[in-house]
């Protein structure tokens, strides 16, 4: 980085950063699925991650929403060092995700499936019956102020198209007062209508002052919907951009490794 | 057919089957015959072996039935939940036979203590079932399985191979009483029923144990402890194991070490016939209750006809195979 004055994304961590991973390593027996992964999200911003194929992304957000635990390295949310052990952790402390494989469980319906493990219950003592009505009530509520497309909050995933599902996940992540969002893939099954119905509402999620990390394939999508872009390699992180500071171009020769790394690779491993 | 139904004839066919249609429109819809196999098959039984013996429905025969089945109808509760979570209790009435043993070697310390024991036992054959498939990650079908054998050995162990006349006149109140045509054990197994409804629908546990049954994966993801919700099923499957195991005492006078492998069978019968899916997610609890009288009723007019009780293995085995084969046409 001898030409430009302007400090790497990695080093340049606000103050009040919402997220801050210091590196995160992980290995899966003799797979080093995550090298020393340094990045951190804003608050209130889309912050992409984007990468090929077996790159680390989904890992490495599977370490913040709980479902990993890193190796070595830290995990710092809204300024405290956290230590999730499982994926119940992460969501009590306000990090919601959206999976690439949605996590919905198709014979349950809408609402069953937007209260999962956060049920309304009615308590006599040690005994406590869900609150099936005031779910269902609150669940018309969540999908109306999104203004998703979701038939009846009655009915059955399983009946549900594929865009139809992706709102309800992400309707489910933006509710219960959510500080972070995660999203793996959010439109990579969808067609071109649902897709723009999905980013649509990305954009609302974050004019309400969400904050979300995405995980995209669709480097236009990027562009359009993200403030911060950190580019993986191969279990690394090897960049990290402004959006506004960047284009299509840059970031597919960093993924492809065409142009070199914010950090050389000797100095990491 | 159409290759596929496009997102907006998707919405306007949820709306429709959630407001409009009558019931028997619904109720021969090809993937809703299943959930309705047992009751339509219930009823189609009960005509037919009235046509053929007045003697059917008459209240004493009803009476006996109904205390017949109570038996099964606990047994298919517990069989019910395992199979939620896309499980299966193999060991279920080996687990009864044992908690049975353990009930006359007990008795001697008086009733209450030998109906705590035979609970106790039930529970712990499905603890273990439970840590072994949940903790262990054991294929369900191996581990029960093993515990069918384990349990149905031990059981003739502690009872050295011979069976223990049981008397007690609580005990053969529990068999013999009623309430106009209602048996105390028939009204026990309902009670038990009703408890496993408000259960499975009306609790937290409850829906996680479908979510975990419908997909495990996304349960967990959302923070659910799956191995927590699938021991606990294997020892709700224990519990109702030992609450049969009395009331079998109680039936027969007497604590032995039978095999009660068409309990095992039956079981798992009244559950597909009451259209739970075998691949977890969906469950009622009174779609088993109603497959298990309705293998009672099948078994209980085959005999009132004169016919062999020779066939009647061969007839319940055609009758699951039928419910299986409308599961087909489940969406």
């Amino acid at each position: 980085m001898t030409q430009t004055h302007r400090m790497p994304l990695a080093e340049d961590v606000p103050d009040d950063a919402l997220l801050k991973i210091d590196g995160a390593t992980l290995s899966f027996g003799q797979v080093r699925a995550l090298k020393d992964v340094t990045i951190h999200a804003r608050r209130g911003e889309v912050t992409a991650i984007v990468g090929d194929n077996g790159a680390g992304k989904s890992t490495l957000i599977r370490c913040v929403s709980g479902v990993h635990t890193p190796d070595a390295g830290t995990i710092a949310f809204e300024g405290q060092t956290v230590n999730f052990r499982s994926p119940h952790d992460a969501r009590a402390a306000g990090i919601e995700t959206v999976h690439q494989n949605l996590a919905l469980v198709e014979d349950l319906t809408v609402w069953q499936n937007l209260f999962l493990n956060r049920e309304i219950v009615r308590g006599f003592g040690p005994i406590a019956f869900l609150n099936r009505r005031a779910m269902r009530v609150k669940a018309e509520e969540m999908v109306s102020t999104l203004a998703v497309n979701v038939p009846a909050v009655g009915s059955r995933v399983r009946r549900l198209s594929g865009g139809q599902r992706q709102a309800v996940s992400i309707c489910r992540a933006a509710g219960f007062a959510s500080k972070l969002i995660i999203m793996d893939e959010p439109t990579a099954a969808l067609g071109v209508q649902e897709t723009a119905r999905v980013e649509e509402l990305i954009m609302r999620l974050r004019s309400e002052g969400h904050a979300i990390i995405l995980i995209s394939h669709n480097f236009a999508q990027v562009l359009k919907l993200s403030d911060a872009v950190w580019v993986m390699r191969a279990g690394r992180c090897v960049a990290g951009r402004r959006t506004s500071e960047t284009d299509g171009d840059e970031i597919v020769g960093l993924i492809t490794g065409a142009r070199p790394d914010d950090v050389p690779s000797a100095a990491t491993s | 057919m159409p290759p596929a139904t496009s997102p907006r004839t998707d919405v306007t066919h949820v709306a429709r089957s959630d407001t409009g249609d009558p019931l028997w429109r619904k109720v021969i819809e090809p993937s809703n015959l299943a959930n309705w196999a047992a009751p339509i098959a219930l009823v189609v039984l009960a005509i037919v072996f009235q046509a053929l013996n007045p003697t059917f429905l008459s209240l004493g025969n009803v009476e006996s039935m109904l205390s017949a089945a109570s038996i099964l109808i606990v047994l298919a509760v517990g069989q019910t939940f395992v199979v939620a979570t896309a499980g299966i209790d193999l060991s279920i009435a080996s687990a009864m036979t044992f908690a049975a043993v353990i009930f006359g070697a007990v008795f001697q310390f008086g009733l209450i203590a030998a109906i705590l024991a035979a609970i106790a036992a039930g529970l712990a054959v499905g603890l273990v079932n439970g840590l072994l498939i949940a903790r262990g990650r054991i294929t369900d079908f191996i581990v029960t399985l093993g515990t069918l054998s384990a349990a149905s050995g031990m059981a003739l162990i502690v009872a050295d191979g011979k069976p223990k006349t049981i008397i007690s006149a609580p005990l053969l109140k529990l068999s013999t009483g009623t309430v106009w045509i209602f048996g105390y054990a028939f009204l026990l197994a309902v009670v038990l029923a009703l408890v496993a409804h408000v259960v499975l629908f009306h609790t937290r546990f409850g829906t996680y144990v479908l979510a975990t049954g419908g997909n495990t994966e996304a349960a967990s993801a959302t923070g659910v402890s799956t191995a927590r919700i699938k021991t606990a099923v294997y020892v709700i499957s224990g519990l109702t194991a030992g609450l049969a195991a009395v009331l079998l005492v109680a039936r027969v006078g007497a604590a032995e070490p039978a095999s009660n492998t068409s309990f095992l069978l039956n079981s798992v019968a009244a559950v597909v016939l009451g259209g739970v899916s075998l691949f977890g997610g969906k469950a009622t609890i009174v779609g088993p209750v109603i497959g298990a009288l309705l293998l009672t009723a099948l078994v209980n007019g085959l005999t009132l006809l004169g016919v062999s009780q020779f066939y009647q293995p061969l007839s319940v085995g055609i009758v699951v195979v039928l419910a299986a084969f409308l599961t087909r046409f489940q969406k």
